[in-house]
C-alpha cells in the first residue's frame, strides 16, 4: 500500500473498506442462518449432495422458478405458482418464509412461518451461499429486508360483512366453482379467514403472480376483502 | 331445493323484505320473465331464483332443450372438445331453483302490457323483462349470402348444428384445398373467435391436410390479441395463414354459395371451405321490442343494465351497446349478476351494492397453448367503462401456456356451473 501513488488511494481504500464490510456482515449473517436453519432440516436439505426430503433441497434456490426441481414432491398449488411465474428471489423468499401462505394457499410447507426480519435475514444470507451465480441474486433487493416485509401478514383483518361478501362472490364464481370443485382453477371454499386475507392481498401487491387476480385484487378495499373472507369461510 | 342454511337464512331475509315491499303486499309475488337462456339469460334466472329464495317468480323463455356453449365451439372444431361436452339442459335451474323454463319463441314484446306473446301463443305478463337474446346476422350484409346459404356457407357463430358442420367441412377438405373466413366488421361477438377459430383450422389441417391453404378476409385493420395469434402462426403453422385486409383486396364484394366463390375487388377466389361471419346486430326480438338504436344494438343504462328505451327491460350481454365491454359470454354472465341484483332490489327491496364488471377471453392457438385477455370495468353514467387490464405477453413459456389452457378448462366449467347449477 504504501508504494501506491497517492492519486489512487482513496479509492483503493474505499473498495477494501466495502467489501470487508459486506463480508463481515453476510459471513455473521450466516452463520446464525445456519443455526436458524435447523427449523428447516426435517425436510430440506442443502450443501454438497443434498437431496429433496419431503421438501425440495434448497441449492441453487435463488432464481429457481417455483416447483421446477426434478424428483421433489410438490403441492398443485405450488406447481400452479411455478407455472404462472413464481421465481424465488430475495423478495419472494422474504416473503414466503415470513408466512408460506402469503404466496402460495395450498403449500405443503406445513410452516407457520419466521416472523422475526433478522431471523430471516440471516437464514437467506445462509441459504444464499449454496446458489451459485452471485449475478441471480439482486442485491439492489436487500434494501426489502431493511425494513419489514409488506404488511399483508399481519393477521389483522375487519370481521366481514358476509351479506356483502356473497354479491361480490359473483365476481369469483365466473371461474371458481360453488362446488369447491378444483380443476384448473383453485377452489376458494371453505378457506380460514386469515388465509383468504392474505393471499388476496398478496395478488393485490403483486407478489403473486396471476394477472387475473392481481387485476380482480387490486380494486377490493380491505372492507371487500375481509367481507369476501367472512362469506367463503362457510361455503363448502 | 335444497334449503341448506344459507338459502334459509336468505329465505328468511327475503321475506322480511317482503313483507316491507309495497309491490308484493298482500299480492302475488313480483314475476321476472327472461328471453333467452344463454350466458345472460341463464345466469340472471340462477342468481334472481336463487338470491331471492322463492320471493320472485322467474320465468325463462328459451327455444332450445339443448344449449351449445358459443365459448369453446371453437374448441370443438380443432377436435381438443367433442361438441356432446358443450352441450347443456336447462333441468338443474327448474329443479334445484324453481326457475319456470318455457321452451318457446318469443315472438313479441308488448311493453305497453308489459307483456311478452310466445310463438306458441301464449302471452305471459311481467313486472321486470330482462332481455338477453344474443347477436343477429345483419340482412344482406353480405350480397349472395342469406340464411339459406348457412349450409355451403357455414357462419358456425352459433354453435351446435353449426359448428359441426364446418367441422365435417374442414375435415373433408380435398388435399391441399382453400379454406377461406370472410371475418365481421366490429362489433361482434367474441373477438377473438375468428382467429381462434383460424387456429382451430390450421391445427387441424396441419395434421390432415397440411398443404392446404387458410385465408382470412378482413375488413378491419386489426384485431384482439393480434400479436399473439401472428406469433402462434408463425411458430406452429408457417406458411398457411394469409390474412388479408380490405386494403389489400378492396373487400369481399359478394360471395357464391353455390360456385363456392368469394368475389374481391379485382380477383375471384375459389374456396373449398367458407365460412362466412357476417355483421352482427342485436338479436331480433330486441329490435321487434324497439330497444335498438341505429346502430342495431340496445343501449344501457351501466349500473342497472336496464334499457335507455324501457325502465322495465334490462338488456345483458351481446345485445347491449354498453361501453367498453366485448361481448362475450363472460361480460354477459358478469353484466347479469349486476343486473339480477338491481332487479331484487327494486321488487324485493333487498340490499343494492355498487355493481361491478369483469371479463376475461381465453383462446387456444395450438395444443397445450393457451392465451388471455382481460380487463375490469366500472359503471359510470355513460358508459361501462374500463378500469384496469392485462394480456398474455408473446414468447412466454410452455408451462404457462399450458397452465392457462387448463385455466380456461376451470373456468368453462366455472362458468356453465354458474350458468346452469
Amino acid at each position: 500500500m504504501r508504494d501506491m501513488i497517492p492519486a489512487l488511494l482513496p479509492a483503493v481504500l474505499a473498495l477494501g473498506f466495502l467489501s470487508e464490510a459486506a463480508s463481515v456482515a453476510s459471513a455473521q449473517d450466516a452463520v446464525r442462518g445456519e443455526r436458524l436453519f435447523n427449523a428447516c432440516l426435517s425436510c430440506h436439505d442443502v450443501g454438497e449432495d443434498a437431496k429433496n426430503r419431503i421438501g425440495p433441497h434448497l441449492n441453487g434456490v435463488f432464481d429457481r422458478k417455483a416447483a421446477s426441481v426434478d424428483g421433489a414432491t410438490y403441492s398443485k398449488a405450488m406447481k400452479r405458482a411455478g407455472a404462472d411465474g413464481l421465481r424465488w428471489t430475495l423478495d419472494t423468499l422474504n416473503i414466503y418464509i415470513e408466512n408460506p401462505k402469503n404466496l402460495v394457499s395450498g403449500t405443503r410447507m406445513n410452516y407457520r412461518g419466521m416472523r422475526k426480519e433478522k431471523d430471516r435475514s440471516d437464514l437467506l444470507a445462509y441459504l444464499r451461499q449454496f446458489s451459485v451465480s452471485p449475478a441471480n441474486i439482486p442485491e439492489a433487493s436487500a434494501s426489502l429486508l431493511q425494513q419489514d416485509a409488506p404488511s399483508l401478514h399481519e393477521e389483522t383483518y375487519l370481521d366481514g360483512d358476509a351479506e356483502y361478501g356473497e354479491y361480490l362472490s359473483g365476481e369469483c364464481t365466473s371461474c371458481h366453482q360453488s362446488s369447491g370443485a378444483d380443476k384448473g382453477i383453485p377452489s376458494i371454499t371453505g378457506w380460514p379467514q386469515p388465509d383468504f386475507v392474505i393471499a388476496l392481498r398478496a395478488y393485490q401487491k403483486g407478489h403473486r403472480p396471476h394477472p387475473v387476480m392481481q387485476m380482480i385484487a387490486k380494486r377490493l378495499s380491505e372492507e371487500e376483502i375481509a367481507a369476501l373472507a367472512a362469506y367463503y369461510k362457510d361455503q363448502n | 331445493m335444497i334449503l341448506n342454511r344459507r338459502r334459509f337464512l336468505g329465505t328468511a331475509a327475503a321475506s322480511a323484505a317482503l313483507l316491507s315491499s309495497p309491490v308484493a303486499l298482500g299480492q302475488t309475488r313480483p314475476r321476472v320473465v327472461i328471453i333467452g337462456g344463454g350466458a345472460g339469460g341463464a345466469t340472471a334466472a340462477r342468481y334472481i331464483a336463487k338470491d331471492s329464495a322463492g320471493a320472485i317468480e322467474v320465468i325463462l323463455i328459451e327455444p332450445s332443450r339443448t344449449y351449445y356453449t358459443c365459448f369453446f365451439s371453437n374448441l370443438a372444431i380443432g377436435g381438443f372438445q367433442p361438441l356432446s361436452k358443450l352441450a347443456h339442459s336447462y333441468g338443474t335451474l327448474a329443479s334445484e331453483y324453481g326457475v319456470t323454463v318455457v321452451h318457446d319463441w318469443a315472438s313479441a314484446v308488448d311493453r305497453e302490457k308489459k307483456e311478452v306473446r310466445l310463438a306458441g301463443g301464449d302471452a305471459i305478463s311481467y313486472d321486470r323483462l330482462v332481455l338477453s337474446p344474443g347477436i343477429d346476422f345483419v340482412k344482406e350484409a353480405i350480397e349472395g349470402w342469406d340464411v339459406t346459404a348457412q349450409t355451403k356457407m357455414p357462419h358456425a357463430y352459433k354453435a351446435g348444428t353449426q359448428t359441426q358442420l364446418l367441422k365435417a367441412q374442414i375435415e373433408a377438405m380435398p388435399e391441399g384445398g382453400t379454406f377461406a373466413m370472410v371475418a365481421p366488421p366490429n362489433p361482434y361477438r367474441c373477438p377473438p373467435g375468428p382467429y381462434e377459430r383460424v387456429s382451430m383450422v390450421a391445427h387441424v389441417l396441419k395434421q390432415r391436410n397440411p398443404t392446404a391453404k387458410i385465408l382470412i378476409l378482413d375488413p378491419k385493420e386489426k384485431f384482439s390479441k393480434q400479436g399473439l395469434f401472428m406469433e402462434g402462426w408463425e411458430n406452429h403453422y408457417a406458411g398457411m395463414v394469409d390474412w388479408l385486409t380490405d386494403e389489400f383486396t378492396g373487400g369481399v364484394q359478394r360471395v357464391d354459395p353455390n360456385t363456392m366463390e368469394v368475389v374481391l375487388e379485382d380477383e375471384t377466389i375459389k374456396a373449398d371451405v367458407c365460412n362466412v361471419i357476417p355483421a352482427m346486430q342485436a338479436g331480433g326480438i330486441a329490435q321487434q321490442a324497439g330497444l335498438t338504436n341505429d346502430e342495431g344494438w340496445c343501449p344501457i343504462v351501466p349500473a342497472t343494465l336496464q334499457s335507455r328505451m324501457d325502465d322495465n327491460i334490462h338488456v345483458l350481454g351481446d345485445a347491449t351497446q354498453n361501453g367498453d365491454m366485448p361481448k362475450s359470454g363472460f361480460s354477459a354472465n358478469s353484466q347479469a349478476k349486476a343486473a339480477a341484483m338491481a332487479i331484487r332490489h327494486a321488487l324485493t327491496g333487498s340490499r343494492a351494492f355498487k355493481p361491478r364488471f369483469s371479463n376475461t377471453c381465453w383462446s387456444l392457438i395450438s395444443t397445450d397453448n393457451g392465451v388471455k385477455v382481460g380487463a375490469s370495468y366500472v359503471a359510470t353514467d355513460e358508459k361501462i367503462a374500463k378500469v384496469d387490464g392485462f394480456i398474455s405477453q408473446n414468447n412466454e413459456d410452455d408451462a404457462l401456456r399450458r397452465r392457462t389452457y387448463e385455466e380456461s378448462l376451470g373456468w368453462y366449467a366455472g362458468m356453465t356451473a354458474d350458468m346452469f347449477g
